[in-house]
């Protein structure tokens, strides 16, 4: 059973808190400290089984890209479990309690899952090659050599073969963020996760990309891609899951969201994005 | 003409003096930069009582004048039976002061790089360790380095306060020079020149790295 799951979130709680001191002036004054909190993600579930794409949309501030940083705990917990291919991610359960593990444990549970940004991320500082060769010769451990015959292989699946001593202020937004995704795919992870990597291109670049990760996805790559793009989660993802206000409010395969969304938000989510369900 | 000619005479007499004062520019930049890096490492670390630390060595160092650092680390510590000699005292004295200051040049050279970069370092399995010294580090070093020539200009020229310690570099020479022969423009005005024929090469030198470094972004 577990074999065939490669990430499960169990419950999962998570609260921005934001301190705003006052000033010594202010604090004679009688000013308190403020705390704001908000609630991101209010106990969330959810299984990825091996193989399968999951495609997680909803509104601005709905908790989706929140809840893909938490996969690879890129932030911190407040409640719950996320376990990658059976591991807890992030930290160890001592007597029923978690405990924040050594940051060398979670650095090397994170090379199971890569991960794409919004804003792609790439080193300023190396090439195209450089970028993708970066964490196979710091973390693999691999020499030059087979660092580069892992990591052109990979550029030139995403089109870029003839880019590869390119720095990234001579790339295109699209180029950069396939460079992006030939890295995070060069570590060969189990997952790969993607943080709305469309949202910050020109319209005109947006398809490039999505070739890509289609073509990726079609390779049998599980991944979770956090996304706006509707049509498009609607064209390759094996399940939907739909958020709202920091919980998954509906889930199942495309057709039967998109055809016969149930939820409320759902239903604005899709005429909002010009995809209506047949009356 | 004259005066010319009187000046020039004096430069043998004071390039005897040079070697010292690249001694402790070079001794006292080496010290410079390590404690800046690491003071400005504690200034964006986690742990408070570090960055308390790095905060009151800044305001410290940065709030007291370089001079009265210098006369306080020779004058004052042998009272406590510390001796240093004074060479050694005026790398310590100038390495110090300008640690703080270049401290703030790493630290905001660490945080111009994008924090996405280290994000995305320890997505792809890095420590956060490992990203700082690997992905953030080579780049702020390369922002870092204009500032860091201007600094190194400035010490070889702070070299002169270590006159007033009982170093025998250039601005001592020239006194002990002017004493003895009352030539008190040729001299300084050879002395003066012999700073800026140091510091030229330099700013050059300075500018070169920086183009250099810069054609990779």
């Amino acid at each position: 059973m577990v074999d065939n799951i490669v990430i499960e979130v169990k419950d999962l709680h998570k609260t921005f808190v934001s301190e705003v001191k006052p000033s010594w002036w202010g604090r004679l004054r009688g000013h308190k400290k403020e705390i704001t909190r908000v609630e991101v993600l209010k106990g969330v579930n959810l299984t990825v089984a091996r193989g399968a794409t999951v495609a997680i949309i909803g509104s601005s501030g709905s908790g989706k890209s929140t809840l893909l940083r938490c996969m690879n705990k890129l932030e911190t917990l407040d409640g719950g479990r996320i376990f990658v291919n059976g591991h807890l991610i992030g930290y160890e359960e001592r007597d029923g309690e978690l405990v924040a593990e050594k940051a060398s444990i979670t650095a090397k549970k994170r090379t199971d899952l890569g991960m794409v940004f919004q804003h792609f991320n790439l080193f300023a500082n190396k090439t195209a090659l450089g970028n993708v060769m970066a964490p196979l010769r710091d973390v693999k451990k691999l020499s030059t050599q087979a660092a580069q015959d892992i990591a052109i292989p990979n550029l030139e699946k995403v089109g870029l073969g003839d880019k590869l001593h390119n720095y990234p202020s001579k790339l295109s937004g699209g180029q950069k963020q396939r460079v992006a995704i030939a890295r995070a795919l060069a570590m060969s992870p189990s997952v790969m996760l993607f943080d709305e990597p469309t949202s910050a291109l020109d319209p005109e670049l947006v398809g490039e990309v999505l070739a890509v990760i289609q073509q990726i996805a079609l390779a049998g790559t599980t991944m979770v891609i956090v996304t706006h793009e509707m049509q498009f989660a609607r064209d390759i993802a094996d399940e939907i899951v739909v958020m709202d206000q920091g919980k998954i409010v509906e889930q199942g395969p495309p057709d039967v969201i998109f055809l016969n969304p149930q939820h409320a938000k759902t239903k604005a989510l899709l005429s909002r994005s010009g995809m209506n369900p047949p009356a | 003409m004259d005066f010319i000619e009187r000046t020039l005479a004096v430069f043998p007499a004071l390039l005897g003096a040079t070697p010292v004062v690249l001694q402790l520019a070079l001794g006292a930049m080496a010290l410079a930069l390590s404690l800046g890096l690491l003071i400005a490492l504690a200034r964006i670390s986690s742990f408070r009582v570090l960055r308390g630390i790095a905060v009151v060595y800044l305001e410290v160092m940065r709030g007291t004048p370089l001079l009265v650092q210098l006369v306080y680390i020779f004058f004052v510590l042998p009272s406590i039976g510390i001796n240093i000699e004074p060479v050694l005292a005026g790398i310590l004295g100038l390495g110090l002061n300008y640690a703080a200051y270049l401290s703030e040049v790493f630290r905001s050279a660490i945080l111009s790089v994008e924090s996405g970069q280290g994000e995305a370092a320890l997505s792809l399995g890095y420590t956060p360790t490992k990203a700082l010294w690997r992905i953030v580090l080579p780049q702020s070093f390369v922002v870092a380095l204009g500032p860091i020539g201007n600094y190194f200009i400035a010490v070889v020229k702070d070299t002169a306060l270590t006159s007033v310690i009982a170093v025998t570099e250039i601005l001592k020479t020239a006194n002990i020079l002017n004493s003895q022969t009352f030539q008190t423009t040729e001299i300084y005005t050879a002395a003066a020149l012999l700073y800026l024929i140091i510091s030229l090469p330099l700013s050059r030198i300075v500018v070169l790295l920086e183009r250099k470094a810069r054609t990779r972004g």
